[in-house]
């Protein structure tokens, strides 16, 4: 962290579709760097400063909600916890997020398609009993390394980085995208789930699944939780091929 | 006019407010969930440390049940909760947990044999039974005897989220994102929903409902730095307030945690310290023990944060250009354990300060977290003054956590809660149909539109964001961890100042739909009124309770204010609330006012305290074959919705 003042130059896209006759275009605006600084930080000095129209979304501000993926100087990102001194020369460009709907400059809708994903993959325990449980009996045991194992692939927090780095999601608009592959790995490595491999083939064994994956991994260079994309989705496939 | 009916309305996606949406579509009711973001970003996803549940089937759980939750949530309470409510809490917490494991969360389980742990800083070897193995284990957390946290490694809020909006989903429950509810409808005392703006296209929407129900957070962001969500503002206590009929309760009583980062107030879990972290001063010195010779740095969140601030006020704090911090060291607890159970402080730790806490000590200071205070309710979740307006979890003052709530105590509030109050919010949709007027509905439509046209319109005036940032400095400044009468009331004149000008906020951005400046100018002039009745409540109770000490009033004095603070606002153009108060009553308590065990006990006692121990006393002896359960029943006999009345079962133990 140096303790040299200077002024940061940001690229914006700016867009309000909600506003007749807006159109789309990059606005910069520079501000003094102060030590310590994320794009969080930035953003709303802009907007409490210069552009109180600015439109962007963070939540939690610390790299947890997945709120406030972009596009920072070409790669998908959590903006909330990127410094501004990982930027040698000062200059950053800031992009919506590609691959959902634009809401306005840098805020975009993947609640709508995190929602429509999950509904998609039934992104829940199926069990015909689970809502008949004693709950006032011990809990079904579950070995510890299990129980690991289902939190690593629980650790996505829907940010939406890996669909917007994937190339067959660009081509395939139904495309399921990683993001739909790690919720269903995460449910068919649970013992809880009673679903079939059957079952899970119903929902991923096609081309916008698990055979359209051209496996290039840009979601897992670019996912902020570090999910084993590659291990997992050569599983799945694996697991799929042979019900096929 | 647009109109959406539905049975149950619920102002909130958190886990309070989905778990109320879904036990009332369990009932067969229609529900609408309101967020202003995706449920699964709400602010509980960001817990990372656990949920209190007396499982006890980890080894150093061993022997916990309700009636040791009980006491330490009273206790931690400093005997300002409503004891009622915090027994149905424990006795329902166990189950709550349980079904959460049927619907999906991966708690971390026990794993039999022997594990290194760190304790008071030494190593030592604890033993896990084979029986246990594969059941929820449990972590240490401040201010309680048994280790009781039960956590998935860092992320159980997350988890929990997850499970629940999952569980949601497969219901088919509507969640209607990015919609900002900025008024109740009421009529005769009686609460029939919302107007609602959309965050995207500006427009306003009559959502119309037989029960309401807010469970929008916290309102941490009425301070400058705060580890809470920049979405924590408050604004559905603010709306609650504005009725002028339902109350809020105790909303001085906010809480600091002792360790967020500097300078941005991120926080590293209070499992850092329950794993065998310790803190630092400036020399490298752990002085926890030299003030807390007992519980060290698990005592009690509150103690911790003061104790820490007196530390820093002797000079013994590190100094930066961000004002002084101590260090929280976790490096004593190995590379393996940081990477699994603590891995979302280490990620915070790379990315927000550039170091890696293996190896390095973390900056950290105490910080705004959390509101015990909020929309005044019964034990059913219902204000006792608006019908029909129900409330749970951060934002509700349902009261179990009085003046300080223990770390873990609170995700298991919102489920428990949710639980709860939403088998309370079923029975009145079953009991009530809607028969509010059109003319009502059309009265607050015309009236949000007119305050909405008027911002619009307006050429010169305030800007929201600068009055907010002086409302927030005030809060830092003058209602913060040590609090005294001068400070205090400056900061309740300063605050009416500002009340006054954000009536003429102007903007620079004159659009209706989508406009971060319109939110702002929406929600600022109603998070200071929130303000105010944090500080004025805090400059009127004269005595140190919990998280609210006061330097001048050192005391507990609970034969002066064993009450609840409760706040209206029945004249908008009023500068200050009304403050009135209600008792608790020591004769009903099964646990009477006693020493938390911190410090000196100065306690001020209530005159009943003697007379109720001595009841008690009696009712033991009267009945020497009672069990735990037939003596709760004698004590402080409670209701609780039949679905969840039944024992728990422990290992080893069984239903006893
Ligand atoms: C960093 C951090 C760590 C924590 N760790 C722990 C822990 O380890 N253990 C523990 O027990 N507790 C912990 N807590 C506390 C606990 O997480 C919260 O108290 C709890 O999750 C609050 O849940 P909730 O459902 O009441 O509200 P939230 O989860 O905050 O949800 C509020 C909801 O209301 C919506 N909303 C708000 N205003 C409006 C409006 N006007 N109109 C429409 N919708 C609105 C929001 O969109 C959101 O969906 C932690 C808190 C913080 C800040
Ligand atoms: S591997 Fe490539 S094609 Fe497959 S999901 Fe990841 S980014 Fe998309
Ligand atoms: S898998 Fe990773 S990149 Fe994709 S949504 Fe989840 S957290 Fe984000
Ligand atoms: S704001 Fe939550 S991840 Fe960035």
């Amino acid at each position: 962290m140096s303790d040299q003042e200077r002024v940061l130059k940001f690229q914006i896209f700016r867009y309000n579709p909600q506003k007749q006759g807006d159109k789309p275009r990059m606005v910069t605006y520079e501000i003094t760097e102060a030590p310590g600084m994320t794009i969080f930080i930035a953003l709303n000095d802009i907007r409490e400063h210069q552009d109180p129209s600015l439109q962007f979304d963070f939540v939690c501000r610390a790299g947890i909600c997945g709120s406030c993926a972009m596009i920072v100087n070409g790669q998908p990102t959590l903006a909330c916890r990127t410094l501004t001194s990982n930027y040698e020369d000062g200059q950053i460009k800031l992009l919506p997020l590609p691959g959902f709907e634009l809401i306005g400059d840098l805020s975009v809708n993947t609640g709508k398609f995190m929602r429509a994903m999950s509904e998609r993959v039934e992104s829940w325990i199926h069990d015909a009993y689970a809502d008949e449980v004693n709950f006032e009996k011990l809990e079904e045991r579950m070995d510890p390394d299990v129980a690991d194992e289902i939190y690593e692939l629980e650790r996505c927090v829907e940010c939406g980085c890996c669909v917007s780095a994937c190339a067959t999601k660009r081509m395939r608009p139904d495309f399921l995208s990683a993001v739909g592959f790690m919720r269903l790995a995460r449910y068919a490595l649970d013992p809880r789930d009673k679903r079939s491999d059957e079952e899970f083939y119903e929902i991923i064994g096609d081309d916008d699944g698990v055979f359209g994956c051209m496996t290039l991994l840009g979601c897992e260079d670019y996912c902020p939780k570090d999910l084993p994309h590659q291990t997992q989705i050569a599983y799945l496939r694996r697991k799929m091929a042979f019900i096929r | 006019m647009k109109v959406i009916y539905t049975d149950s309305l619920v102002i909130g996606g958190g886990l309070a407010g989905l778990r109320v949406a879904i036990a009332s579509m369990q009932r067969g009711f229609d529900t609408i969930v309101l967020s202003l973001v995706p449920a699964k970003r709400s602010h509980s996803a960001a817990a990372q440390g656990g949920m209190q549940a007396s499982l006890g089937a980890c080894i150093k759980g061993d022997g916990d049940d309700e009636e040791i939750h009980f006491a330490d949530t009273v206790k931690g309470s400093d005997w300002g909760c409503d004891q009622d409510v915090a027994r149905m809490f424990v006795n329902t917490s166990p189950k709550a947990i349980r079904q959460l494991s049927a619907w999906g969360v991966p708690w971390s389980r026990v794993r039999r044999g022997d594990h290194e742990v760190v304790i008071n800083g030494k190593k030592v070897t604890i033993t896990e039974k084979d029986e246990a193995h594969g059941l929820i284990t449990a972590r240490d957390f401040g201010g309680t005897k048994k280790w009781r946290t039960c956590y998935t490694s860092d992320g159980a809020g997350h988890t929990m989220l997850y499970a629940m909006d999952n569980k949601a989903i497969q219901m088919g429950i509507p969640v209607h994102e990015r919609k900002e509810a900025i008024a109740l409808i009421h009529e005769d005392g009686v609460c029939y929903g919302a107007i609602v703006r959309d965050l995207i296209t500006g427009k306003l929407i009559a959502y119309v409902a037989k029960a309401t129900t807010i469970a929008t957070g916290g309102y941490g962001r009425l301070y400058a730095i705060s580890t809470n969500a920049v979405i924590s503002e408050g604004i559905g206590n603010a709306i609650a307030l504005e009725t002028g009929i339902a109350t809020l309760g105790n909303m001085e009583a906010v809480q600091f945690h002792p360790t967020a980062i500097v300078p941005v107030g991120i926080l590293t879990t209070e499992g850092c310290r329950g794993d065998g972290g310790l803190l630092l001063d400036k020399d490298g010195y752990r002085f926890m023990p030299d003030y807390e010779p007992d519980k060290k740095e698990l005592a009690s969140r509150d103690v911790v944060s003061r104790r820490m601030t007196e530390h820093m006020r002797k000079g013994k704090g590190i100094p930066s250009r961000y004002g002084d911090h101590l260090w929280l060291d976790i490096t004593l607890l190995g590379r393996k354990h940081i990477e699994k159970n603590l891995r979302e402080v280490k990620e915070i730790c790379e990315y927000f300060l550039g170091i890696d806490p293996v190896e390095e000590y973390i900056p950290v200071r105490p910080t705004q977290h959390y509101s015990m205070g909020g929309i005044r309710t019964k034990p059913t979740g219902e204000s006792p003054t608006l019908k029909g307006l129900f409330s749970a979890g951060e934002a509700a003052c349902w009261d179990m956590h009085g003046f300080n709530r223990l770390g873990g105590n609170s995700v298991a509030e919102t489920v428990v809660a949710g639980m709860i109050v939403g088998e309370y919010v079923a029975d009145y949709c079953s009991e009530n149909s809607l028969n509010v007027s059109t003319s009502t509905i059309q009265h607050f439509m015309k009236r949000e539109e007119k305050k909405i046209t008027d911002l619009l319109v307006r050429d010169f005036g305030e800007n929201p964001f600068k009055l907010k940032a002086q409302m927030q400095k005030i809060m830092m400044d003058k209602v913060g961890i040590f609090r005294n009468g001068e400070d205090l009331e400056q900061a309740v004149e300063e605050l009416k100042v500002l009340n006054q000008r954000a009536k003429r906020i102007a903007l620079r951005n004159r659009i209706s739909s989508s406009n971060p400046e319109l939110v702002e100018a929406i929600r600022v002039p109603k998070m200071i009124k929130l303000a105010q009745c944090v500080a004025y409540g805090a400059m009127l109770r004269t005595e140190s309770r919990g998280a609210h000490a006061r330097e001048d009033y050192l005391e507990r004095n609970d034969r002066d204010w064993l009450k609840r603070t409760l706040t209206t606002w029945k004249d908008d153009s009023a500068d200050l609330p009304q403050v009135t108060y209600e008792d608790l009553d020591v004769m009903k308590m099964e646990m009477p006012p006693g020493s938390r065990g911190y410090g000196v006990d100065n306690t001020v006692h209530h005159p009943d305290t003697p007379k109720r121990e001595q009841e008690i006393e009696d009712i033991k002896k009267a009945n020497p074959g009672a069990d735990r359960f037939e003596l709760q029943e004698l004590l402080n006999p409670i209701p609780i919705p039949e679905k969840f009345k039944g024992k728990n079962e422990r290992i080893g133990r069984g239903f006893k």
